[in-house]
C-alpha cells in the first residue's frame, strides 16, 4: 500500500532512451524528420566541431594559428584583457577590475529573494555612484581617466546599470503619469512614451550626440558617455513604463479603492499599496525587457563608444592578428549569449515562483 | 459611519472639488506641468538659436532643396549625385521600406514555420530547433549584422561566384536573380494571378453562404487551386508572356538581372532570421494557448485534421499571436536603421550623411524621427484594425 503511495521514482535511462527513440520514429513522417535531422547534423557538426576543438589553436602565435587552419583561440586570448577594459590605462586595470567585481557581486545579491527590499536599494544607491568614481577617477587620490579611453566590456556594464537606475524610477513616474486622472499629465507621459518607443534607439543616439548640444547654454559642454546615458536612459524609461503600466493595471480595482477607504493619499497609496503588487507582478517582464535593452548597448557604436563588441572588432585591425573576425564574433556571440540566456532562464524561474498562490 | 468616510476624502482636507472631479491640487499641477515644458521648450530653443547663429547656420528647411552630392550606392528611383538632399533623402526612406517590407513578409513565413517545427511531436527537430531560437534570441542584432556582412564579403569574387540555383549567383557583390521586365505583358500575366486570387475569395464567400443557408459545403480547394493555375497558363496562351532576364557574365561582371547588394542582402537575412527567432516564440506560444480541450472537441465531431487547425485553433491562437505581432514588425522596421552599422544606404544613413554635410542636425532628425513615428503608428493602426476584426467578439 505504502509503497503505491510514494512518488513514482523517475524512469531508468534505458526507458528514457526508448521513449525518445519511440517519439522519433512515431509513424513515417516522423522518421523521415529525424532523418533529415540527422543528415543536417551529420554534415554540419563534424567540420564546425574540427574547426573549433579539433585543428584550434589554443595559444601560440598568428602563424601557428594559420598552420593549424582551424580556430585561433590564441587571438581571443591574446585580446581578452583588452576586450575587457578597452583603452583604460595598463596601470590603473585594477579599477574597471574592481568596478566590474561590485557589478557582479551586486547582480549576484539582487538575483536573490532573500535580499529584495529596502537593503538592496540602498546597496545599489551606494554601489552605482562607487562604480562610477572608481572608473573616472580625480578624487580620493585616484587618477582621473578621460571617458573616451573607457572601453570594453567594462563600459556596457556601466551603461546597462545607469541605464536601467536611471530609467527605472523615470519609468515608475511615466507609467504613474499616463494612469493618472489628470488630462495634461497623461497626455503628456503617453506622449513622451510612444514618441521614445516608436523611433529606432539609434536616432536617440543620434540626437543625444548631434542635437543634445546646440540645445544646451554656449560652453556647457556635456560628455560622450553622458550623452549615450542620456539617450539610453529615455530608451530605457520608456520601454519600463509601459511593463510597469500593465502591472497597474493588472491590479484588481478594489486595491485602489480599498487604499483610497482607509484614507491614504495618492503617493501613500501607490507607494504602500499599488506598486509594490505592480512591480513585483511585473519581474519577470521587466527582466525580459532588459534582456532586449542589454543586447541594444551594442547600438552606441554608431556614435563612436568602444563597447565591448565594437572594441573586440577594434582587435581584429591588429596588424599582427589580420584575419581571425570570425573566433571574434562567435566569443562575442558567446559572451552575450550566456548572459542573456542566464538572465532569460532567471526570469522563467521567476515567472514560476512567483505566480499568487505559490511560495 | 458617513462621516468617517467623508473625512477621509479629499474634499474634506480643504481641496474644493471642480466640475469635472478635477480637484485644485490637481490643476495646480497641470498648470505647473504645461509651464514647465512651455519653459525647457522655449529654453531650448532660444540656446538652440544662439548655437546655431554661432555657427552660421540658420534654422529652415531651405537645405532640402540644394544640391546633394551625397552618393548612393543602391536607389529604387533615378538618383544622381547632383541630386537635392530631399531626393536622397526619399531614396534612403525608399530603400529602409525595401528592407522593412521584404523582411517582414519573409519573417512571417520563417517565424511561423520555425514555431510549428518547435512544436513539433519529433523531439530531435524540437531540440534543434529550440536551440537555434535560443541561440539567436540571446545574442545582439549588430553582432548578427556584422556577422552576415562579413560572411557575405568573404564570397568568392565575381568570376567564381556561387551558382546554387539557375540564374543565381552568389558573390562579394552580393547577390544576383534573374529579373522580370517591366513591360505590358509582365502586367498581364500578374493580373491574371490577382484574378484568379479573387475569384478564390468570391468562390469561398459564395460557398460560406451556402453552407451558413442550407448547411452544405462543397470542396472549394480544387476549383481554387484549378484558377490558380488556369488564369496564367490561359494568358501564356494568350501570348502575354512576360520576359525573364537572365544574368550573363560578361566581362568581369554580369549584365542583365536583378542584383541585390551585399549590403542589402546581409541586413535583409539578419533582420529576418533575428526577428523570425521572436516570431517563432509568439506563434508557439499563441498555439499553446489554446485549450487541448478544442482540438478533442472539434476532433470528437468528425472534423478533418485540416479543419481542425483552420476553423478552431488557429482563429483561437491569432488572437493571442497578432498583438506580439505587430510590435516585432515594428521593431524589425526600427531595427532596420541599423543598416548604418554595414553601410546599407538606409534613411538613418543618408540622413547622418546630410547632418555632417549641412549641419541642419535639428531639421534632419527631426524629419526621419516623424518619418519613424508616422511608420510605427500607422503600422499599429493598421494591424490593432486588423486585430479587431479576430478578437473576441462577445455578444
Amino acid at each position: 500500500m505504502s509503497a503505491s503511495l510514494a512518488p513514482p521514482a523517475g524512469p531508468s535511462q534505458a526507458a528514457r532512451i526508448g521513449a525518445f527513440l519511440r517519439a522519433c520514429f512515431a509513424g513515417p513522417l516522423n522518421s523521415a524528420i529525424t532523418l533529415a535531422c540527422l543528415v543536417v547534423l551529420y554534415y554540419a557538426a563534424p567540420p564546425i566541431w574540427d574547426w573549433a576543438v579539433g585543428r584550434a589553436t589554443w595559444s601560440g602565435t598568428a602563424a601557428q594559428c594559420r598552420e593549424a587552419g582551424g580556430a585561433c583561440w590564441a587571438f581571443i586570448r591574446e585580446k581578452f584583457w583588452f576586450s575587457i577594459f578597452g583603452l583604460y590605462p595598463y596601470e590603473q586595470r585594477w579599477r574597471p577590475a574592481t568596478m566590474l567585481s561590485i557589478l557582479v557581486i551586486m547582480v549576484l545579491a539582487s538575483t536573490q529573494r532573500r535580499f529584495w527590499g529596502r537593503r538592496l536599494l540602498v546597496g545599489w544607491a551606494v554601489a552605482a555612484p562607487a562604480m562610477l568614481v572608481l572608473m573616472a577617477g580625480g578624487v580620493f587620490g585616484l587618477e582621473p581617466v578621460a571617458t573616451r579611453l573607457w572601453g570594453g566590456l567594462s563600459i556596457t556594464g556601466i551603461i546597462a546599470v545607469y541605464g536601467l537606475a536611471l530609467g527605472y524610477p523615470l519609468a515608475i513616474l511615466l507609467a504613474l503619469g499616463r494612469r493618472s486622472e489628470l488630462t495634461l499629465l497623461r497626455w503628456f507621459s503617453t506622449a513622451v512614451i510612444e514618441c521614445v518607443r516608436g523611433v529606432p534607439l539609434i536616432s536617440l543616439l543620434f540626437m543625444a550626440a548631434i542635437m543634445l548640444p546646440l540645445f544646451l547654454p554656449q560652453g556647457v559642454t556635456l560628455d560622450r558617455l553622458a550623452r549615450v546615458l542620456v539617450a539610453y536612459t529615455l530608451f530605457t524609461a520608456a520601454y519600463m513604463a509601459e511593463v510597469v503600466r500593465g502591472g497597474l493595471q493588472a491590479m484588481p480595482r478594489g486595491q485602489y479603492e480599498a487604499a483610497e477607504a482607509i484614507g491614504l493619499s495618492y503617493w501613500q497609496k501607490m507607494r504602500l499599496i499599488i506598486l509594490p503588487q505592480a512591480l513585483t507582478i511585473t519581474i519577470p517582464s521587466q527582466v525580459n525587457t532588459f534582456i532586449g535593452l542589454f543586447k541594444d548597448t551594442t547600438l552606441v557604436v554608431v556614435i563612436g563608444v568602444f563597447d565591448f563588441f565594437t572594441t573586440l572588432r577594434a582587435a581584429l585591425g591588429d596588424s599582427q592578428w589580420l584575419g581571425f573576425a570570425t573566433e571574434a564574433y562567435v566569443f562575442a556571440a558567446g559572451v552575450y549569449f550566456v548572459l542573456c540566456f542566464a538572465m532569460s532562464r532567471y526570469s522563467m524561474h521567476l515567472e514560476r515562483t512567483l505566480q499568487p498562490g505559490t511560495r | 459611519m458617513s462621516s468617517t468616510t467623508s473625512a477621509a476624502l479629499p474634499t474634506a482636507r480643504g481641496l474644493i472639488r471642480l466640475p469635472g472631479g478635477a480637484t485644485q491640487r490637481g490643476l495646480l499641477i497641470q498648470v505647473a506641468l504645461l509651464l514647465g515644458v512651455v519653459a525647457l521648450g522655449w529654453w531650448l530653443w532660444s540656446n538652440a538659436q544662439v548655437n546655431m547663429a554661432a555657427r552660421g547656420l540658420q534654422f529652415g528647411f531651405g537645405f532640402l532643396e540644394r544640391s546633394a552630392g551625397i552618393p548612393i550606392g543602391e536607389a529604387m528611383i533615378a538618383y544622381a549625385p547632383s541630386d537635392t538632399y530631399s531626393r536622397a533623402l526619399t531614396v534612403g526612406l525608399l530603400n529602409t521600406l525595401r528592407v522593412a517590407i521584404i523582411g517582414c513578409f519573409l519573417c512571417t513565413i520563417f517565424g511561423v514555420l520555425l514555431g510549428l517545427a518547435r512544436l513539433s511531436a519529433n523531439p530531435l527537430l524540437r531540440g534543434l530547433t529550440g536551440g537555434y531560437i535560443e541561440l539567436v534570441r540571446n545574442t545582439p542584432l549588430v553582432l548578427q549584422l556584422v556577422f552576415w556582412h562579413a560572411v557575405m564579403l568573404q564570397m568568392p569574387s565575381v568570376r567564381q561566384s556561387i551558382n546554387p540555383l539557375p540564374g543565381v549567383f552568389i558573390s562579394q557583390r552580393g547577390l544576383k536573380i534573374p529579373a522580370l521586365l517591366n513591360e505590358p505583358e509582365l502586367w498581364a500575366f500578374l493580373g491574371a494571378i490577382l484574378a484568379a486570387l479573387v475569384g478564390w475569395w468570391l468562390l469561398l464567400r459564395r460557398e460560406r453562404a451556402r453552407q451558413i443557408a442550407i448547411g452544405e459545403r462543397r470542396p472549394t480547394l480544387l476549383p481554387g487551386f484549378a484558377m490558380l493555375l488556369g488564369f496564367p497558363a490561359l494568358a501564356l496562351l494568350a501570348g502575354f508572356v512576360p520576359t525573364v532576364e537572365w544574368p550573363v557574365m560578361a566581362g568581369f561582371n554580369f549584365e542583365g538581372g536583378l542584383a541585390l547588394s551585399p549590403e542589402f542582402f546581409a541586413l535583409l537575412v539578419g533582420l529576418v532570421i533575428y526577428t523570425s527567432a521572436f516570431v517563432a516564440e509568439i506563434v508557439r506560444s499563441g498555439i499553446q494557448s489554446v485549450h487541448p480541450g478544442q482540438g478533442e472537441a472539434a476532433r470528437a465531431l468528425g472534423l478533418p485534421n485540416g479543419r481542425i487547425m483552420r476553423l478552431v485553433i488557429l482563429p483561437q491562437a491569432l488572437r493571442v499571436i497578432i498583438p506580439p505581432m505587430t510590435s516585432q514588425y515594428l521593431n524589425l522596421t526600427k531595427n532596420s536603421s541599423l543598416a548604418v552599422v554595414i553601410g546599407y544606404p538606409d534613411l538613418v544613413s543618408v540622413a547622418n550623411t546630410s547632418i555632417n554635410q549641412t549641419g541642419q542636425a535639428i531639421e534632419v532628425i527631426t524629419i526621419f524621427m516623424a518619418i519613424y513615428l508616422f511608420l510605427s503608428l500607422s503600422t499599429s493602426g493598421l494591424m490593432n484594425w486588423y486585430n479587431s476584426r479576430v478578437a473576441l467578439k462577445e455578444r
